[in-house]
């Protein structure tokens, strides 16, 4: 083989790996537990109808934003533990400067994306200048945000709230129909339609790709991230790279809530959808933060968990079990990468001390 | 914390020999919190601030927080982050809900500490063997854990009497102690309203009255935690592998073993946290129990500066903090902010007195602005209260964080061998 030939085994193999560890331990838990892990599985692997295709492309553009952000962050071995808590300050503003409706049509809208925008990197900004500036760990103090983010929005929820009609549910004022993002039809029956929303998500990876790629910016980022030393030494200032990579990881962020926002809920109210930030840590880390890796990462995650969600009522087991799947995936991802890793240097020291060997003889002309 | 500090340009230097607490001051601390708080009671007219009732509640909200934080301090030592002590204390609640409810209370006590070890092996072969980043690991493994207590509970709780999808059935709680004729004597003293005398009576009876053995054993524990790691060989090594492994390992300690022990020690102490939340301050375990106790145990352990004594001041003033939001919070809060905007002038002049002027104004605003607060408003909202513990570890952070000197090598990952 040749070494690129190698290499490229190697880099899908670790996924590989890590997709048939996690389906075992499944299996394993399934069945210590004594439920039908066949019945399970054939659920979980059956072909999906059009209905829950649209579902699971929701449901893996709001992922894939999240994914995205955590990726930013990744990229220059920042954690941002945060988007948890940025998303949802975010969603909420974009809620109510969408309900309050200032402008008309689309401009309200996107009015209402620039604010969720700056409002979600200001939030992760809060954290890049404590690192920066105090060398406070981003972990930690995005973990101390994310907590005291859901105590703010429930505070002003309460303030800015109408009762949501007809139940104890309270929420923000509607999105006006004019404002809302038109959702794209995949069939012609009930429910085949997928969020509008799901055209930004893509521009906001091909941008992803760009900018770390392409640019100044993208290369100081990158080289932050793979060696500080050698990052102040060709000039690039650390402390200013953190807070931008913060804030662009919180700008992002802002994104996560609003494909449910403008397509679905038209307002923020108490039972918006949270725990979409770690999911999206998860799934940066499947797809090795590259924007199609991700891509791939969130379809399987929002796969897997439309999938579940009949699994209650058709074999009698808890949907939960595929939260277990995703976590173990994330780990052996991680552990079948590293030791992929090893195997790849192993093989490549191999080689060298071959050619090397194959120098000397040629040199001296005696086989060893 | 995975990156070290000087990424940032910003290095943290070992605290010098004269500012290290010794540990008397501990003890002397206790009297002063409690004039602080008698005084603050006379000014403000909040009496709630230190009742019997609520020194109860603080020792049982404190206690949880200090366990994680000890799980936080024994792998941390040992150079791994642990982040899945939020997952460990996850299965630290369903272990005791499981094993309270099938076989007793100290079974739940046993299953606790074994569900959140088990937690806690995973993160040891996932860091210590495989070398994975220990920020992933335990982002993972709380993912796991609380998607594995979830299934677990529909699967074992569903149809027992009381228990459902997202809790178990009652269980029985561990004895307490009373002693009942001094508890009431303590009462009536407390009753009087004395200056300061009042406050340290509620303390003994807090301390004298339905305390749980299990709060007792978690105070033991962190004194034994102290005890070995820095008092004998054993923590020597294995903080050793906190500092430089490599060192240690070229002086024959066995470094992966000790980091091993360490986070399965830790996932035990993180999910004997989670049973006491599960036993002690509820009486079942339930869906979401933990609520972030587990990262506020981490948040503790850093705002003690990876010191016993410092862990639990940390999670006393967390566990205080709580107990307020419950308990009539907002008048309790408002009073503290006074405190807090004296302290914090008092600081800035200090700060400003010793040439730091920017870190003195910043702190002369906060300490202005909190003053400003507590005039204009009656109560605090309560979920500004929720929001108080969090935003004081930010806040101590960011001024104290250049004096935290965390493990040399904490969060680098190690390779057999790398000694040489």
């Amino acid at each position: 083989m040749t070494p690129r030939m190698t290499k490229f085994v190697l880099a899908l193999s670790a996924p590989a790996l890590a997709l048939v560890a996690a389906f075992l331990i499944t299996s394993l838990v399934l069945a210590a537990a004594g439920d039908p892990v066949l019945d399970v599985w054939s659920q979980i692997l059956s072909m999906p109808e059009r209905r829950n295709v649209a579902n699971i492309i929701d449901n893996a553009t709001v992922l894939y934003l999240s994914g995205l952000a955590a990726a930013i962050g990744f990229r220059m071995n920042l954690f941002n533990i945060g988007v948890d808590g940025q998303y949802r300050v975010a969603a909420f503003t974009a809620a109510v400067v969408a309900g309050e409706a200032w402008l008309p049509g689309y401009l309200n809208t996107a009015l209402a994306v620039v604010c969720a925008m700056a409002v979600g990197a200001l939030w992760a900004g809060i954290a890049g200048i404590l690192r920066a500036t105090r060398g406070v760990s981003e972990v930690i103090s995005t973990i101390m945000l994310n907590a005291i983010a859901t105590a703010l929005v429930a505070y002003l929820l309460r303030k800015a709230a109408v009762r949501v009609e007809g139940s104890n549910a309270i929420g923000t004022k509607k999105i006006p129909e004019s404002s809302r993002i038109p959702n794209i039809s995949i069939g012609d029956g009930p429910g085949q339609e997928i969020y509008g929303f799901v055209i930004l998500a893509v521009v906001a990876g091909f941008l992803y790709w760009f900018v770390l790629n392409k640019t100044v910016f993208g290369f100081d980022l990158r080289a932050t991230g793979r060696s500080t030393t050698a990052a102040t030494a060709s000039g690039i200032k650390i402390t200013r790279m953190v807070v931008f990579a913060m804030l662009i990881s919180g700008a992002v962020a802002g994104l996560v809530g609003l494909p449910i926002l403008f397509g679905d809920s038209y307002q923020y109210g108490s039972t918006f959808q949270s725990g979409l930030g770690f999911a999206g840590i998860a799934i940066a880390l499947l797809g090795r933060n590259h924007p199609i890796g991700v891509a791939i990462g969130a379809l399987l995650f929002a796969f897997l968990n439309e999938q579940s969600n009949p699994l209650q009522i058709l074999v009698g087991v808890s949907p939960d079990i595929v939260a277990i799947t995703q976590g173990v995936i994330v780990l052996a991802v991680v552990i079948s990468y590293e030791v992929v890793r090893r195997t790849g240097v192993r093989l490549e020291q191999q080689a060298v001390a071959r050619a090397l060997e194959h120098e000397r003889t040629d040199r001296e002309g005696v086989p060893a | 914390m995975s990156v070290p500090a000087t990424v940032t340009g910003v290095t943290t230097e070992a605290v010098p020999k004269s500012r290290r607490i010794p540990w008397w001051a501990f003890l002397a601390a206790v009297p002063g919190v409690l004039l602080l708080l008698a005084v603050l009671e006379l000014v403000t007219g909040a009496n709630d601030l230190a009742s019997s009732g609520t020194l109860m509640a603080t020792f049982i909200a404190t206690t949880p927080i200090m366990l994680a934080g000890l799980g936080g301090l024994w792998s941390e030592r040992a150079g791994v982050v642990n982040i899945g002590l939020e997952g460990m204390m996850i299965l630290g609640t369903y272990g005791a809900g499981y094993f309270g409810y099938h076989y007793g209370a100290w079974a739940a006590v046993v299953g606790a500490i074994g569900m959140g070890m088990l937690g806690g092996l995973l993160h040891a072969i996932a860091t210590v063997i495989f070398g994975v980043d220990h920020i992933i690991s335990g982002v993972a493994i709380n993912i796991i854990a609380l998607g594995a207590v979830q299934y677990l509970a529909s699967l074992t709780f569903v149809g027992l009497p009381g228990g459902g999808s997202t809790q178990s059935p009652k269980i029985p709680d561990v004895p307490t102690i009373t002693f009942d004729g001094l508890s009431d004597k303590l009462l009536e003293i407390e009753k009087d309203d004395t200056f300061f005398v009042s406050q340290v009576a509620a303390l003994l009876r807090a301390l004298c009255t339905n305390l749980s053995f299990l709060v007792i054993i978690s105070f033991l524990l962190l004194v034994v935690t102290w005890y070995v790691l820095w008092r004998t060989s054993f923590g020597l090594r294995l903080r050793s592998c906190g500092e430089s492994p490599a060192a240690a390992e070229s002086l024959g300690v066995h470094v992966l073993r000790y980091k091993f022990v360490a986070v399965l020690v830790s996932g035990g102490l993180a999910g004997l946290g989670g049973g006491v939340l599960a036993m002690v301050a509820s009486s079942n375990y339930r869906d979401g129990q933990t609520g972030g106790r587990g990262y506020i145990g981490l948040a503790a352990m850093i705002f003690g500066n990876w010191r016993p004594g410092g862990l639990l001041m940390g999670s006393g003033l967390f566990g205080y903090t709580e107990t307020l939001g419950l308990r009539r919070g907002g008048e309790s809060v408002r009073a503290l902010l006074l405190a807090a905007a004296i302290l914090a002038i008092a600081a800035a002049l200090l700060q400003i007195y010793r040439g730091s002027r920017v870190t003195g104004a910043v702190m002369l605003g906060m300490g202005v602005l909190l003053g400003v607060t507590y005039f204009l408003i009656d109560e605090v909202p309560g979920d500004f209260t929720r929001m108080t513990p969090y935003v004081i570890t930010l806040v101590v952070l960011a001024f104290a964080s250049q004096r935290l000197r965390m493990p040399a090598a904490d969060g680098q990952v190690y390779r057999k061998g790398s000694a040489g």
